[in-house]
């Protein structure tokens, strides 16, 4: 993480520097800084298993984790659209106690960031011994509580403990 | 080749349709907000529609000024959104479920009745609080 963070502020602002004062070979756009700093980073993620063996194995697993996070955002999105502009409520909230694997702080935390972020479910709170969050959740099929605790399990916190352990 | 590519053109079609988009989100979860239920389905369908929202306006703004001092202050301005207003969403639903704001008639409560149980009988202290003023 601490890695990453130093790359990352070495990428942004490499890019930037290099379009603000050096010479670019390419004309100036968002495209163009993106893939500028992203070649940095990957510059830089080649020279990692040196000094932070880990590391390399993680970014992969993170930006995967970042995209399965982003396609779930837009996906769930467009449900919640549907079912606001359409009469009827296909929605079937429930409260489900989803049993944790995760358990450091920053593993709960960016679990339920991720949970709050995804619309249609919202984080109510973490048990007092850490066993089980609380999630109310809009859609749950057939009254099948199982299903939906399995949905984040094999979705998100799976993806998450591969990245932290 | 190159040369004959207007790229300005190009910016404007491709930051209207991310600003256009941003704001039919935010439309589509206002519209959310009045319609739904219940106090927790609201929340959950205003602070995601705001928040994915925000995000498209600002890349399309980002995009549309084409400056790398604009894209810094907009990508620290989503990262900063996107980590805080979880946060903000998860306290505010705590503070409804401890102050006994109800759920929607067809919730499924079974799990959370222990819970709320004991969250009810612990915690008066909204209702001191009240009495004191």
């Amino acid at each position: 993480m601490k890695t990453f963070i130093v790359h990352f502020l070495i990428a942004f602002f490499g890019s930037y520097v290099y379009f603000k004062y050096g010479d670019p070979l390419v004309p100036y756009n968002a495209i163009w800084a993106v893939l500028v700093a992203s070649f940095i980073m990957f510059l830089l993620w080649l020279t990692s298993p040196f000094y932070h063996r880990a590391y390399f194995h993680k970014l992969p697993q993170a930006i995967s984790l970042f995209v399965y996070f982003l396609k779930e955002l837009v996906v769930a999105n467009f449900r919640v659209a549907y079912d606001i502009l359409t009469p009827n409520y296909r929605m079937n909230p429930a409260v489900v106690a989803v049993p944790l694997t995760v358990s450091t702080d920053m593993e709960i935390t960016l679990l339920a960031t991720i949970i709050t972020l995804t619309p249609g479910s919202l984080m109510i709170d973490v048990s007092a011994d850490r066993k089980y969050i609380y999630m109310h959740t809009l859609y749950v099929k057939d009254n099948d509580m199982e299903a939906a605790k399995q949905e984040v399990k094999d979705g998100f916190e799976r993806r998450i403990l591969k990245l932290t352990r | 080749m190159l040369d004959n590519i207007n790229f300005l053109l190009i910016r404007e079609i491709v930051s209207s349709v991310l600003i256009i988009m941003g704001v039919i989100f935010m439309l589509i979860s206002s519209i959310g907000l009045l319609r739904f239920p219940d106090f927790y389905i609201r929340m959950s369908a205003i602070t995601k529609g705001a928040t994915l929202g925000l995000g498209l306006i600002l890349t399309g703004m980002g995009i549309y000024f084409n400056e790398p001092d604009m894209l810094l202050k907009v990508l620290l301005i989503i990262g900063f959104t996107f980590l805080t207003s979880p946060v903000a969403a998860h306290v505010i639903g705590r503070t409804a479920v401890r102050n006994k704001i109800p759920f929607w008639g067809p919730t499924d409560l079974e799990e959370f009745k222990d819970y709320l149980r004991k969250e009810h009988s612990n915690h008066r202290d909204h209702e001191r609080d009240n009495k004191h003023l």
